[in-house]
């Protein structure tokens, strides 16, 4: 009986592990991002509005958002192409008699519950927050791009001026004023939404109801609050 | 307890105590807060600056152009797509410090033909061909009222 007791305690610490994303217990709001593949129109206003809004560098490989424009072509290879992260807009580089599919991703962080970049930080410099979004504390951070390389989405880098890891931070000082994050703002189809996961009349949670979603990644568990409705199985 | 303990058991409580003075004054009074984290970070997350304005600002004192949007086909654009962030004209609305983005390379981020834009959202046109004889895309289209006087 007190091994049962004793072994179930110690699996307790793996649940984690076992079961996808559970809101955490408690009051508040739980924020999830939703973007609609077939709304989007590859048009790269979010990723200029949020490297103008959150002071990112302006040269490539630095982004918090970016879109990426996937072409399958008719032969079965895929081409996948975001020139400076679309935020110049994108022409298409492949005939039309050669395009098998072609459509535009738009990228960003997951906003993971279960996030492996907190997870591998030595300092706590970077958590999620209650309301769950991936944050960081650029004040603690010291820089050692654990993180950078544990996310699997490729949503963190280093910011080459003050030398600490940045990401997408769902625009915290924008939700928190009861303001939509700025990629949200300005997208013209309103293809990116996001919302509350605990609110059951919220748009996120509607979006969920009225469509079939996938998250990116699945099998690596990472509790993804991403959801895209409409992606093709060639994105991952 | 052997001499030797004994001899070493006031280094230890001495390294021990010092250990927790240092670690008093390192680790930040909120830390551990919500987590294994600074609790003032959420604070200093929420506190940056804004850069955009909302469409709701613009609304405030443009809800002719509003009234005029709701029912064209730019509804569901925010302003601050074709005119910029917008932050300091809400500030200082009396100043031209407005963006009046146009073009035929802004217009066509949107509207130019491409394979993976899908046509039931958005019309598309070959900005390479489409009357090349004029100069700006809002010669003929104005951006609040798209189709008027064109039919």
């Amino acid at each position: 009986m007190a091994g049962a007791v004793t072994l179930s305690s110690m699996l307790d610490t793996f649940n984690v592990l076992l079961y996808a994303a559970d809101p955490p217990e408690g009051e508040g709001p739980w924020w999830g991002v939703g973007i609609d593949i077939s709304k989007c129109i590859g048009c790269g206003l979010c990723a200029r509005a949020c490297k103008v809004e959150n002071q990112v560098p302006q040269e490539p490989f630095y982004y918090r958002t970016w879109v990426e424009q996937y072409t399958i072509l008719k032969d079965g290879t895929t081409k996948v192409e975001s020139p400076n992260g679309g935020i110049d807009g994108f022409d298409q580089s492949v005939e039309e008699k050669d395009i098998f599919k072609t459509f535009f991703v738009p990228k960003m962080c997951n906003h993971c519950a279960k996030s492996p970049c907190t997870q591998v930080c030595p300092v706590g410099a970077t958590f999620e927050s209650p309301d769950g979004v991936a944050l960081v504390d650029d004040k603690y951070c010291i820089g050692c791009s654990y993180c950078v390389q544990a996310c699997p989405y490729g949503c963190r880098y280093i910011h080459p001026e003050k030398k600490t890891a940045d990401k997408c931070t769902l625009c915290y000082h924008r939700i928190k004023r009861g303001l939509d994050p700025a990629c949200m703002e300005i997208c013209p189809t309103g293809s990116r939404i996001y919302g509350d996961l605990n609110d059951k009349d919220s748009d996120l949670v509607r979006y969920l109801k009225e469509n079939v979603t996938r998250i990116l990644k699945p099998h690596l568990n990472t509790g993804a609050k991403l959801f895209y409705n409409a992606l093709s199985q060639e994105v991952s | 307890m052997p001499i030797q303990l004994k001899r070493l058991l006031p280094l230890f409580i001495i390294f021990i105590g010092l250990f927790l003075i240092v670690r008093h004054f390192l680790v930040p009074d909120t830390f551990g807060q919500y987590g294994h984290y600074r609790g003032d970070a959420l604070i200093d997350n929420a506190s940056r600056n804004l850069v955009h304005a909302s469409k709701e600002d613009c609304h405030e004192c443009h809800s002719d152009i509003q009234e005029k949007l709701e029912n064209d086909m730019h509804a569901s654009l925010s302003c601050l797509v074709c005119h910029g962030p917008g932050l300091m004209h809400v500030a200082d609305p009396l100043a031209e410090n407005i963006e009046k983005m146009s073009g035929r390379t802004f217009c066509g981020r949107c509207h130019q033909l491409n394979a993976a834009r899908s046509t039931d959202m958005i019309y598309q046109i070959d900005i390479a061909t489409h009357h090349t004889e004029k100069d700006n895309c809002i010669e003929c289209h104005n951006p609040h009222e798209v189709w008027e006087g064109l039919e």
